[in-house]
This record gives structure tokens, sequence and C-alpha cells, in this order.
């Protein structure tokens, strides 16, 4: 019963959230000089106002914003501008599965070694396991994803031949794109988790975990880990909205067909419904997350409690 | 008796980036099966990683083990492979911390906690192990137990937390139990609760207990026996009574004195033992505890005092108890009075 007032009330925070969204991102790009059609220079002006009009974006603009409104709350983000057939529910039906099986993929195998190495940092501290995790950490930070998108196409693909160059047909096509896509996560993951175990490892009850007799083993897996997976937690939800919902460069360099390309494309072509569209889009998972995130909290850590009350 | 444990010349050393920190420095007791002692010291003087040396639970690096010997039923504990350690502690010697509050992982409910003892010492089933658990949380007087294990530690009280530790450390029925200041975050009303319960549980199970306190108070309600440390060195045993009545080392002696009691004149400030202990990265020469003693002499400021029967098993060291210094009678003291400084730190 509680958990259905929660649900029932992050959903309507959920929709007062995405509003905003909406309403922020309409009025940032109408700040954004110029439109659709202004560089298409062999368009009679007739033609241009009919243009205008058909997309309605002749009516002043707020009643465009509230025709925009009923449309989304109807679940229809419009038609593209730029393309003559499609809609931007036809972009993101065609590019999101992609996109999100690139990114659940780069997310699982950002979690699984990410939490790893940062366990094993942890336990040997300042030797040397602890410094080979940290530098792949802080590797996988700093060089960009085009640059070890490149490298692994370059020595696994090219050289070697072990994964098909690019494109986006089976799985093997998928591997190098997810490792690419990953190393930020990862990286990130491991570094959260080396110094959220260290701080756990410090704790009483892992000392009195000990006391029990309990073996080294036991004491890390029953005792630390879970406790010290909180704050690594907090930032999934965000990395993973991040990654699900489309690298543009890693669509870009192996040629794979997701949403994040599309993102990028509507905005240079001031494609006003793909902007929107995309955004509401981009919101509503990571507002998704955040409640995945919050409800994962709960079964992690029994002190949080699942209320109706205000976040 | 038999003595269940023995430590004889205990030295531990830690290694720090600022030097070797002496933490103990050549501690000496025993416990004999089924009675309570008493360690009392200032903060710092090395009680609890004597404590925490015997169930081998100080983390080695910084920790090193540099002599001596801790001795439990015929097993030299130091010796002791990492799985023979993990066969006694919990089972055999287990151990009580300070912080009710954080030494339960407060992620595992607290019947699991205890159980994951049990299971862990003993070829049993789960259901068997939820009983044992069930019985010793009745045992140290949580009522509702049922409900009670199936809680996390943050549903607790602090008083509730520190008797679930007890029970945690009761259920596989250890000879030797070590109390790290048990009740030190607990309030009054609830120390003497605990206290009470551990008096209780000592007579039923006859466990050996080791009491960790600053607190003179806890030892003369419960102990047997006491053990004085003073930065990292033993100065003084002896018997609750010995200990009370006629204290030797001018230590132990000061520590009474700093005690507030009810019979006491108000207008009478308490006299405490002025200074602080010394530093152990540099531990002095002589006695450690001279340059705060009222009755230092010459002779303490150059050699360390060893460890002497002063009749019946009390034992002291301090040089006035050397037949020399008694022989003189000695009056004429080096920090009497208005010396009694701190100009030495």
């Amino acid at each position: 019963m509680i958990m259905i007032r929660y649900i029932l009330h992050r959903f309507m925070w959920a929709i007062i959230t995405l509003w905003a969204t909406i309403t922020i991102t309409f009025i940032i790009m109408h700040s954004i000089p110029g439109d659709p059609f202004a560089k298409e220079g062999t368009m009679t002006e007739s033609m241009y106002e009919n243009l205008q009009r058909y997309y309605n974006l002749d009516k002043p603009k707020i009643v465009q914003y509230v025709i925009y409104l009923k449309q989304v709350a109807l679940l229809d983000f419009g038609p593209s501008i730029k393309s003559k057939t499609l809609t931007v529910n036809d972009y993101i039906e065609k590019g999101f599965p992609v996109s999100f099986h690139l990114g659940a993929q780069a997310m699982i195998i950002a979690i699984f070694f990410g939490l790893i190495l940062g366990v094993i940092a942890s336990l040997y501290r300042n030797r040397w396991p602890d410094y080979t995790s940290m530098i792949i950490a802080i590797i996988g930070i700093s060089v960009p994803s085009f640059v070890l998108a490149t490298l692994l196409i370059n020595f696994l693909a090219v050289k070697w031949s072990f994964f098909p160059v690019a494109t986006w047909k089976s799985w093997s096509h998928t591997v190098l794109p997810s490792i690419a896509l990953a190393m930020m996560p990862l990286a990130y993951i491991a570094r959260l988790m080396r110094t959220s175990m260290i701080e756990v490892l410090n704790q009483d009850y892992i000392l009195t975990a000990k006391a029990k007799g309990l073996r080294k083993n036991a004491v890390i897996i029953k005792h630390a880990i879970r406790n010290a997976l909180m704050p690594v937690v907090t930032v999934l939800g965000i990395l993973t909205a991040n990654v699900v919902t489309g690298s543009f460069v890693i669509e870009h360099i192996f040629g794979i067909p997701g949403i994040g390309e599309m993102f990028v494309k509507g905005i240079m072509n001031r494609d006003y419904p793909v902007i929107l569209g995309s955004t509401v889009f981009y919101s509503a998972i990571l507002i998704f997350l955040i409640f995945i995130v919050d409800v994962v909290y709960t079964w992690i850590d029994p002190r949080i409690k699942v209320t109706g009350a205000s976040k | 008796m038999k003595s269940l444990l023995e430590v004889k010349n205990l030295r531990i050393d830690f290694k720090t980036y600022g030097g070797e920190v002496h933490a103990v420095r050549g501690v000496n007791f025993e416990v004999k099966r089924g009675e309570t002692i008493g360690i009392v010291g200032e903060s710092g003087c090395g009680k609890s990683v004597t404590a925490k040396a015997i169930m081998k639970l100080l983390a080695s690096p910084p920790a090193q083990y540099k002599e001596g010997s801790i001795t439990y039923n015929g097993i030299d504990l130091i010796e002791a492979s990492e799985r023979e350690m993990e066969r006694i502690r919990g089972n055999e010697i287990s151990m009580i911390f300070q912080d009710p509050m954080t030494s339960l992982n407060p992620t595992s409910k607290v019947g699991m906690q205890i159980m994951e003892s049990v299971l862990k010492h003993n070829q049993m089933t789960r259901k068997k192990a939820y009983n044992l658990a069930l019985d010793t949380l009745k045992l140290v007087g949580i009522p509702q137990p049922e409900k009670r294990m199936e809680q996390y530690p943050h549903e607790f009280s602090g008083g509730m937390r520190q008797r679930a530790m007890i029970a945690m450390a009761l259920v596989c029925q250890p000879k030797l139990l070590i109390a790290d200041e048990p009740t030190t975050a607990l309030d009054v009303t609830i120390q003497a609760q605990i206290l009470e319960l551990m008096k209780d549980i000592q007579k039923q199970s006859e466990t050996a207990i080791i009491l960790i306190t600053h607190d003179l108070g806890v030892v003369a309600e419960i102990c047997d026996r006491v053990v004085v440390m003073y930065a990292g060195k033993v100065v003084e045993s002896g018997t609750v009574l010995e200990i009370f009545q006629k204290p030797k080392h001018p230590y132990t002696k000061g520590l009474l004195k700093s005690v507030p009691r009810f019979d006491m004149d108000k207008s009478v400030p308490l006299a405490p033992i002025i200074g602080s202990p010394p530093d152990l990265f540099s531990p002095p020469k002589g006695c450690s505890f001279y340059p705060r003693c009222d009755y230092a002499m010459k002779i303490c400021m150059e050699h360390d005092p060893d460890l002497e029967d002063v009749g019946d098993g009390q034992i002291t060291a301090c040089w006035l108890q050397h037949p020399m210094a008694k022989a003189m009678n000695v009056k004429k003291v080096i920090n009497a009075g208005g010396g009694r400084t701190n100009d030495n730190y």
C-alpha cells in the first residue's frame, strides 16, 4: 500500500519535472536564432510560408507551446521537420532499441568490472593490484571515448580482426562499441567503489564480523560489499541514463543507427520536434532510472524506507 | 586453578610514517577459568590493543608482535595460523566492542548476525541455529526475541544493541569473553543493566571475562581481579579488594583519588593526576610514570622497575616497593608538592 502511494507520488512529480523540462527546452530552443527552413535558398516566399503554416511555426509562440503540450500528453512527439516521412516517434522506435542494447551491454560491463576493480583495489590498498586498477580507472576517465574507440578498431578489428570494424548487424558487432562506451562508467564505478570499500572496511562492524571468526572472504562478501554499494548505486542512475540513451560519438564512429545521432542532428538542423522529443524522452528515462535507484536503495539499506512524503 | 589465558611479556609496535609507536611494552597477566579480570588505565595506555592482540585482530602491518606470547588453553595464539584463529574467534574467545551503534552491520538482520557465528562454528541446521540464537536473545533479556530476530540494528536502542552484541558474543558459549569498554557508549542506567547482565551470565556459564574499562566503578562492581596499565605496561595487579583498599603503585593511588565519591566533601576539588601519559614514540628510559609521580626518586628516572610480588599475588612495578626503598623508609621525594608540574612535557 505504501509502495503504491509512493509510486503515485513519484509519478506525479515525474510529470511536473517533465513539464518543467519541456517548458525550459521550448524557451531555450526558440531563443536560438534561425529556423528549420532558413538556409534553404531555393525556396520561394510562398513555399516558405506554407511550410511555416503546416508546422504551426507562424502562430504565436505561446500557441505553439500549448499545441505541443497537447501532443506530448498523447505521447505524440510530432513529425520531424527535416525528414519528409518519419515522425519523432519513428525515430525513437527505430533508434532507441539499438542504443538501449548498446548501452545496457556497456553498463553490464562497466558495473561488473568496475565493482571488481574497485573491490580488488580496496583490498590491496597501496599495493600493485590497487595501482593497476587505479591506472585503468584513470585511463578510463581521461582518455576520450573516440580515442579509445579508434584504438580498439585499429587493433582488435583491423590488425587482428577479432571483431568487425563497424555497423550493427550481429552480436560480434556490438562488442567493440560496448567496450568503448563502458570505459568511462567503468572507471567511475571502480574509483567510487574503492573509496567506499576502504571506508567500510574501517568500520567497527567489520571488526565484529572478524571477531566472530568469519573467513576474510565471508567478511568482505557478506558485510563489506553490500554496505559499500550505496554511493555507487547513487551515481548508477545517471550513468545508466547517459549510456543507454546513446552516445553520439560512439554511435557515429561505429556507424550505429542509434538515438544519440538523431539528437545531435536535430539540434544542428533546428528540427524543433526532434529536439523537444529527444529531450523529453531522455528526461523520462532519467526520471525512471532515478526512481529505480531509489527503490534499490531501500532494498540494499533497510534504514532507508519508502514513504509517501515529498522528496 | 589452571589458567585459561596467559599473556607474557607482550610487546606490540605500530609502524607509522612518523616512526614506531610502542603501544604495548611488556604486558603480563593471566586469566583463570570463570574469573573476571578488569584491565584499567587511561586512554591510549594499550588496553584495547592488548585485547585485539589476543584475538589477533590487529591489522598487520602496521601492527607487529615484537615479543612475548599469548597462550590460550595451551595454544600459542601468536604462532597460530589464520585457520586456527578463525576457529577460536567467536567460538572460544569472543569480543564485545565499545560502541554498539557502529558495531553491528546496518544492512543485515540482527538474527542473521547472531546465527552467522553459530553456523560458522557448529555443524548445525539453520533451524537449530535459529533456535539457539533465539534462546541467546532471551538469555540477554531482549523482549519479543522472535520479532527482534527479524529486525535490523537501527530498529534497536543503544542498550538493546549492546545486548544483541553480547548475545552474538555468547551464542557459541565461549570460554573467554573480552569486553572492550562495553558500557562507555551507554547512559548510566543502561550501563548498570548491561553490567548486571554480564554478571548473571558469568554466574550461569562460567565464562571468563576480560573487562577493559577506564571506569573504576565498573571494575569494583564485577571484577575479581584488576590489572592496571600505564603507557603500555602493567603497573599493578591484584584482587579488587587489594587494588581498592591497599593500592601500592602511585598511579593506582592517583586513579582511585580521582574518582568522585558520594561521601566526599563537595568543597574539596577532585584530585586529578596532573600531566599526560608519555609519548609512546619514544617512551622514557626509566619508569614511564615518574614525570607525574608524587613519589619519584632518582632511580625512577634511570631504571624501569620490574613487577614484584608484594604479597598474596598482588604485584606492582614501583621502586617504592623495593626492599631497599622500604628499608630507608623513603620520605624525600623529587617531585613532591609544588614540584608536581607538567614541565617535562
